[in-house]
């Protein structure tokens, strides 16, 4: 008897030989290669982040540790994570407890954390959305999901304008991770509630100058 | 089986009796009983306005809507000419990423492969993401019939796995039930619950979050299905919204992933389309909150043992038509089933299948298959449309859904062979050959008066006609036809005053023209 694979593949064969359709040329007039100005960008984005509830920092990057330090402790953060690589000034100014993850700490362990830092690979203006890959200062993908508040730094270098823009930056081996606003659902009557599974807080610290 | 070289046989649909691709009865009885349902019909259609208005208000919002739904569109008809060997490529890459990859002809076989897998580990449960094709295979109920334990952890199949109830949308399976019933089937059914849990939709995702939270912790095996599969990279993509996904894609040793044939992409940036299409199609959000992209396995960081299970089940044959392939297009955005207005009426229960709606409607068979002679409830899906082709207008990849209905309705005739629709058709054209004999059949209609109820229409017929009247109404004919009244005085009459006021009104027209040109 033939093994599933080849029994499946003879069949899509067989599938295409009994009903031939003519190739297909892939138009791709959608737009692609936008550039927008610094100040659109910002302003797309934060509109965006807003709109999903995400709390929104945009400063210059010798503020990082300022505003880092007042967002952990406006949440009453105790015990934050960081990942390996995170620049390590950006905690200056946050005085409770800093554990560097490593991928012995098990998830229990992630989720008697109040909160992580992070760092991003990349962002898209038009979606609000981050990009994670897990290069460092961005860490493994558990370590951003499951504290309950993530704080994301995002250099608006880094912000494109649209999604082709944005994935056209992406390193496709790398574990990705893509966020837009808090966890979300719409399961109840499909109106939108903020915070389920993920972190139900994210705040996005936006470098205007990084 | 074997397959000889230049002979292509039809690949065959999968064997009836696993999975969830057919219902127990024809669509207009099963709608016949949802149509009474009121809470049903008041949930869906509040549910179903509210995500209306916020598709239309993302994809009016982007100028170049149209040319990715082209893109989109034309991407998915390569993919399927080009099958085999982005299949092979995928499997290709995924492998030299560490990962497993494994082939299923039909539903059994994957559930079978998936069980193994499971237990190979050692475990006796597994969270699971919510999926269309797990949904397809039936893999809870034959986990559970090996002693395994599967968890759905995507809020809306949680309540309904609670409810033991059934999906009825492809995005929300639980859109049949508002928050009432949601906040009662918590209480009854999550132990520990707080009796004081009311109707927030907030509270009940809290209660949620609440309940699952040590399952994500400790669960060692985690199942999903995939949205995306990139033949060029192996990579694999889930688009979520509540971070169930990333937790089980994520803290588990182990990740088992069904995926149809047909959701392979040739190429990682086909993504920069799909990743605008589905989220504005589906929710009605510029993006959906989350979105995890892996390829194989990643040392350090997720599962340490990844399998993709690669399912045929009937998607081979779907492929053999030229017009119905068209539906392996669907990229389960669910945006036909919120503009149906049919779905909107009966629900996604009356379809008996995991794809209600329209697309659902062709989907279902060309997967399934109709056994017309056996009175296979899949046969009555075509017909289940008023084919105003709301569907395809919504389509992001623009699935010809209405055309898809017709030739299904088509083939179901040709199988059926000789019935009495076709014996009345015939009859009725004869007897439109030849005027007198009309006029007397006219004449004879009138009787269907007796017939009719004190509102004035047919509900019910005697056989061999009561399969018209088992799913519509027929008003009462006119105490006098058409062409009676025409023949008639008063016919007459009202023809000479029609001409009279036309006259005049010409008249007065012209002499309208003739001061003008004056002027």
């Amino acid at each position: 008897m033939n093994s599933a694979r080849d029994t499946v593949l003879g069949r899509i064969r067989d599938a295409l030989a009994l009903a031939p359709t003519p190739a297909v040329a892939v138009p791709r007039d959608h737009r692609t290669g936008r550039v927008l100005p610094d100040d659109e960008r910002l302003a797309l984005f934060t509109d965006r982040l807003l709109d999903y509830k995400a709390g929104v920092h945009p400063c210059t990057a010798d503020r990082t540790a300022d505003i880092v330090g007042e967002v952990l402790r406006e949440h009453g953060v105790r015990r934050v994570g960081v990942p390996a690589g995170l620049d390590g000034r950006w905690l200056d100014g946050y005085e409770g407890e800093v554990r560097q993850d490593d991928a012995d700490v098990s998830p229990s362990q992630l989720d008697a954390l109040d909160a992580v830092v992070t760092a991003s690979a990349a962002g898209c203006a038009e979606t609000g959305t981050i990009f994670l890959d897990g290069s460092p200062g961005q860490g493994r993908r558990a370590l951003s999901l499951v504290p309950d508040l993530h704080v994301c730094v995002v250099d608006l270098s880094t912000v494109e304008a649209g999604v082709p823009e944005a994935v056209a930056r992406l390193v496709p081996e790398r574990p990705t991770t893509l966020i837009s606003g808090p966890s979300a659902t719409s399961d109840i009557e499909l109106e939108r509630v903020e915070g389920v599974h993920g972190p139900r807080t994210l705040v996005v610290v936006i470098r205007t100058d990084a | 089986m074997s397959t000889f070289l230049g002979m292509p046989a039809p690949p065959p649909r999968p064997p009836p009796g696993t999975g969830n691709l057919r219902g127990d009865q024809a669509f207009p009885r099963a709608a016949h009983d949802e149509l009474g349902n009121d809470q049903l019909r008041r949930n869906l259609g509040r549910a179903t306005s509210t995500i209306r208005a916020k598709r239309l208000h993302v994809t009016g919002e982007l100028p170049d809507w149209e040319a990715l739904r082209d893109a989109g569109s034309a991407i998915k008809t390569d993919t399927m000419n080009r099958l085999p060997e982005l299949l092979e490529q995928l499997e290709r890459k995924v492998t030299e990423r560490g990962g497993t990859v494994h082939w299923a002809r039909d539903a059994a076989e994957a559930n079978e492969i998936v069980a193994r897998l499971v237990k190979a580990t050692g475990s006796d449960e597994v969270v699971k993401v919510k999926s269309m094709a797990t949904q397809e295979i039936g893999l809870n109920e034959h986990l559970e019939s090996v002693g395994i334990t599967p968890y759905e952890t995507d809020l809306a199949e949680l309540i309904v796995q609670l409810a033991h109830d059934k999906p009825s949308h492809i995005l929300v399976p639980a859109i049949h039930r508002n928050r009432d019933e949601i906040r009662q089937i918590f209480l009854d059914r999550i132990p520990g619950v707080d009796p004081e849990l009311d109707n927030v939709p907030a509270h009940l995702a809290a209660a949620a979050r609440g309940y699952l939270r040590e399952k994500f912790l400790t669960a060692k095996v985690a199942v999903s299905g995939a949205n995306f599969g990139i033949a060029e990279t192996g990579t694999l993509a889930v688009v979520e919204s509540e971070g169930n996904g990333r937790m089980c894609l994520t803290l588990p040793d182990t990740l088992i992933t069904v995926m149809g044939i047909e959701k392979v992409l040739p190429r990682y940036q086909d993504l920069e389309v799909f990743l605008q299409l589905l989220p504005r199609s589906s929710t009605g959000e510029r993006m959906n909150p989350y979105t995890s992209l892996w390829t194989g396995v990643t040392p350090g960081d997720g599962p340490r043992d990844f399998h993709l299970v690669l399912l045929d089940n009937g998607r081979t044959a779907a492929l053999a038509d030229t017009i119905g392939r068209a539906a392996l297009n669907c990229i389960r955005c669910s945006a036909c089933l919120n503009v149906c207005p049919v779905y909107e009426r009966t629900g996604g229960h009356a379809y008996g299948s995991t794809y209600p709606g329209p697309i659902g409607a062709v989907l279902t068979p060309q997967l399934a298959g109709m056994h017309a002679a056996k009175d296979d409830p899949n046969s009555s899906l075509p017909y289940a449309s008023s084919l105003c082709g709301a569907c395809f207008d919504a389509c992001p990849v623009k699935i010809d859904i209405p055309s898809l209905l017709v030739e299904l309705r088509h083939q179901h005739t040709e199988q059926t062979g000789v019935t009495t629709e076709k014996l009345a058709m015939k009859a009725a054209a004869a007897v439109m050959r030849r005027p007198g004999l009309y006029t007397t059949a006219q004449k004879a209609s009138g009787l269907g008066r007796v017939v009719a109820g004190r509102d004035g229409t047919i509900s019910r017929l005697p056989p061999p006609f009561s399969g018209w009247s088992d799913s519509r109404d027929t008003a009462a004919p006119p105490r006098e036809t058409f062409r009676s009244w025409f023949a008639s005085d008063e016919g007459r009459a009202a023809l000479r005053a029609a001409a009279t006021e036309a006259n005049s009104a010409r008249a007065e027209e012209n002499s309208d023209h003739d001061e003008k040109d004056a002027t």
